[in-house]
């Protein structure tokens, strides 16, 4: 009896792991290509949250058809922020582009504080309760379509950055940045663009993460030290590591909340991220940088 | 006179590449050797082993009568052995004055006695006028002088320097010679230097090793070993560099 | 210390002459409002020096201070319920804590070479895993916190920390002097250049005989124990302890707005620094309240772009511009 309870708690860590990886998925994009720390990644993360309710609660858009448009404006968003402000900061001193987006991800927080209130905001699904019965395995329908949705995000986006020429010419910059600017690659604007999906992913984590969260600006932190975390453990610039550890992550908290207790989670995350800064910053799948 | 600094079978690998292969020689106090060679020969290699970057991997090397292969840099420089970088490194947000000074501070606990030393050496090196500059602004023969006149600080009994001349036109060279030789010959200061400016090391050396493919092919003074055909075949090219 | 002293022009030393008298008779003029105003900027300009030491001389970015805060404030605040040692001694075993920690967290940090942005993370995990275990132990009070209560009839121990307002205010300014010259002598002391040669370039400095390790260890004890000397004063200032409030990466990111903002390396960056962030965001504060708007956010948002437009336009900081511009500071050295 024990053994199906844990097996249902390890399945629903690995579905929220999985759109926790997608969410840090675009953090390593970001970083690994334009080598900027975003450290409002869990802020944009609940914009998308936000986002998502209003079209639901407004439209009844399910978020994971709101998904898409949220995924366009988020990908213009980035582009955009990348050309305006971040660009300036490239090769910067590090601490500088840190502080440049805590003081972003500061104004984001509270902006959402201001606009919509500390309440939590749910998006009231017609599914949100509704299950699949696998055997002895109870399985959320609104978590499995997340992470089902978060996979296809993720997938199409492998496939962009490994077959497309524009894909490829991104990792060009992240390997050998002077061998692309030799080579003619526009490097701005291929840095705009990485930073437009890397939000995109984020937006779209953004809507997925409201069918299984409320929508509150105190998750923004924390989703943020959860990204930084999942990108380190499995690995900086790997996108199968930023799933990879998403789903680690996912399944360790979930335990972690089962066995020794819900508001206990995060510690174990975090420990788990001292432990792994200390023993291998490059994470799972990294390579040293 | 004995050897101050003595090396012997030092050998190093990186990976697939053995880089100093079985390298022996002796420096000995108030000399002025050089080691020469082609790029890649393995000269910054040895160097950093010498100067504590790396340990080697067969050998050891011995400075004024014990070993200290595998000791940290900082140890290094405490033991006697200063050294500059052949890309220099200056600190550049800080004076020039204030650059020596960090050096000076080793052997000299008080920032004031620290700061008149500096002033000595900046004079010595011809730095004086740019004492309260910021590095970052001095041009690259002055970040040169810099360079050596902070290793300078730390009262080395040995200086390690790292293609010092390198980028400099030839009267900055000839300057940078006159004031390596002033030093050696007023303090008795060994010099060990990687040159690939032959005007320079047959200015200055004493006696020379070659390098090549990290082992030494040849060792002697300058004349010698600039007329060694192993030598001329490897690096110096049928006519010797005068 | 004279040094400093010295190597500054006639009309900057009149300047800081004028504005530390000032400050000392303002107790007798001035309404406690301004005073409490006030008191937090000295609290802000003596955390921010501290952390200042740690970032701006040796390099190391630290987004986690509010550990040594907070571990502080509990150790004094504990030792004074449970055994009623008053904090002018509690705050020895205060001290020895938040030091203990910031010595584990640097020598992880060095010893595993943990640089950049990995560092940073590693002290916003050590705040967070603490925060969340103080909301778990019961004896300090747990997430309902931890509270000292004001008692009336011991408002003359000072040293207690028993005063009120104006006592604060002396012991704040203390405190913010005290850390000044402090920093000034470090700055100029053999430890001080040895932070400035690892802090530019840690290869060299190693070249030169530093070892890099023990001067970066250095700078992360004092500003820890530092810091923890502030968080006793915090504690029996606001007399609660939350852990979700004190530990919070929001307090990390409060106590490093000053010297950002004011100037990263400087002596008087975390002081210009907080006398200007400080009185602004509660200018805001009551700004926002006497249009009736409800703007809990307000200050957070205003610190927020405060911290981007600077870091934009003026990276090193305001004090480095307007000393240029007043002459204030002798040349660089």
């Amino acid at each position: 009896m024990m053994s199906s309870i844990v097996a249902n708690v390890v399945v629903q860590g690995v579905l929220t792991g999985l759109v926790y990886g997608l969410m840090a998925l675009g953090l390593s994009v970001i970083f690994g290509v334009v080598r900027v720390v975003n450290f409002a990644h869990g802020e944009f993360a609940v914009i998308g949250m936000y986002a998502a309710f209003l079209l639901f609660a407004h439209y009844q858009l399910d978020p994971l058809i709101a998904l898409v448009p949220i995924a366009i404006a988020f990908f213009a968003l980035g582009y955009g922020l990348q050309v305006t402000l971040v660009q300036r900061f490239v090769g910067r001193a590090e601490h500088e582009q840190f502080i440049l987006l805590v003081g972003l991800a500061i104004i984001i927080v509270n902006g959402l504080l201001m606009i919509f209130g500390p309440d939590a905001r749910p998006a009231n699904l017609p599914y949100s309760f509704d299950s699949f019965m696998v055997g002895s395995l109870i399985i959320d329908k609104a978590r499995l379509y997340a992470a089902i949705a978060a996979v296809v995000v993720a997938v199409l986006l492998f496939l962009f950055f490994a077959y497309s020429r524009t894909g490829t010419a991104i990792r060009a910059c992240a390997d050998n940045l002077t061998g692309a600017a030799v080579v003619g690659l526009n490097i701005k604007r291929l840095y705009a663009l990485t930073f437009g999906l890397g939000l995109a992913c984020v937006g779209a984590a953004g809507s997925l993460l409201v069918t299984i969260a409320d929508a509150s600006p105190s998750l923004a932190p924390a989703y943020t030290l959860l990204a930084f975390t999942i990108v380190i453990i499995g690995g900086l610039g790997s996108m199968a590591g930023a799933l990879i550890g998403g789903v680690l992550i996912g399944i360790s908290e979930a335990l972690a909340g089962f066995f020794i207790s819900p508001s206990m989670k995060s510690m174990f995350s975090f420990a788990l991220l001292i432990i792994v800064l200390v023993l291998r910053p490059q994470g799972i799948m990294g390579r040293r940088a | 006179m004995t050897a101050l600094l003595s090396i012997d079978g030092v050998s190093k690998r990186f990976r697939g590449l053995l880089a100093v292969d079985g390298v022996s020689f002796d420096v000995a106090e108030g000399e002025i050797f050089a080691v020469i060679g082609p790029n890649g020969a393995g000269k910054t290699t040895l160097f950093n082993i010498v100067a504590g970057v790396f340990p080697p991997d067969t050998g050891s090397v011995t400075f004024a009568g014990s070993r200290c292969d595998g000791l940290s840099p900082d140890l290094i420089c405490r033991r006697g052995i200063g050294r500059t970088f052949q890309i220099v490194k200056p600190f550049p947000g800080l004076t020039v004055e204030d650059n020596v000074v960090v050096g000076a501070l080793l052997h000299r606990p008080d920032v004031a006695s620290a700061k008149a030393h500096a002033r000595d050496i900046l004079e010595k090196l011809d730095l004086s006028h740019r004492r309260n500059h910021l590095a970052a602004a001095l041009t690259l023969p002055d970040r040169k002088r810099l360079e050596v006149a902070r290793a300078l600080a730390t009262d080395p009994k040995l200086l390690l320097l790292d293609e010092v001349m390198a980028g400099l036109r030839p009267s900055e060279t000839d300057r940078m010679v006159a004031i390596l030789t002033e030093l050696n010959r007023d303090s008795g200061l060994t010099i060990l230097l990687i040159e690939h400016v032959m005007r320079a090391v047959m200015a200055l050396a004493s006696r020379v090793a070659v390098l090549h493919h990290g082992a030494k092919i040849a060792e002697g003074t300058p004349a010698e070993v600039v007329r060694d055909p192993a030598v001329i075949e490897s690096y110096l090219g049928a006519e010797a560099v005068t | 210390m004279s040094g400093l002293w010295n190597a500054m022009p006639r009309h900057g030393q009149a300047l800081v002459v004028v504005l530390l008298a000032v400050l000392l008779f303002a107790p007798a003029v001035a309404d406690r409002y301004v005073l409490s105003v006030l008191t937090l900027v000295f609290y802000f300009a003596y955390v921010g020096q501290a952390w200042n030491l740690m970032m701006g001389f040796a390099g190391q970015l630290s987004l986690g201070h509010a550990l040594y805060v907070g571990l502080g404030g509990y150790v004094a605040a504990l030792l004074w319920l449970f055994f009623g040692i008053g904090p002018w001694l509690g705050v020895v075993p205060a001290v020895l804590v938040a030091t203990a920690f910031g010595v584990a967290i640097g020598w992880l940090g060095f010893r595993f070479s943990i640089e950049g942005v990995y560092f940073a993370l590693l002290t916003i995990a050590f705040a967070e895993f603490t925060r969340i275990a103080f909301d778990h132990i019961g004896i300090s009070g747990g997430a309902g916190g931890l509270f000292i209560p004001f008692q009336a009839d011991r408002s003359s121990e000072w040293w207690n920390l028993r005063g009120g307002q104006v006592s604060f205010y002396y012991i704040a300014l203390g405190l913010a002097v005290g850390a000044v010259v402090l920093a000034a002598a470090l700055l100029r002391s053999r430890l001080g250049y040895q932070w400035l040669a690892v802090r530019e370039d840690p290869v060299a400095a190693q070249a030169l005989g530093i070892n890099v390790f023990r001067a970066k260890m250095k700078a992360v004890v004092i500003s820890a124990a530092m810091t923890g000397v502030g968080g006793v004063f915090h504690a029996f200032y606001y007399g609660n302890l939350f852990p979700a409030q004190v530990f919070d990466i929001a307090r990390s990111i409060e106590i490093i707005l000053g010297p950002i903002v004011g100037g990263l390396g400087t002596v008087f960056g975390p002081v210009v620094g907080a006398f200007l962030l400080t009185p602004m965001g509660e200018g805001l504060i009551m700004l926002t309240h006497a249009l009736g708007i409800s703007a809990p956010g307000a200050k957070a948002v205003f610190y927020g772009l405060i911290l981007m437009v600077i870091i934009s336009l003026k990276p090193t900081g305001l004090w480095p511009w307007l000393s240029r511009m007043f002459r204030l500071e002798a040349r660089k050295s």
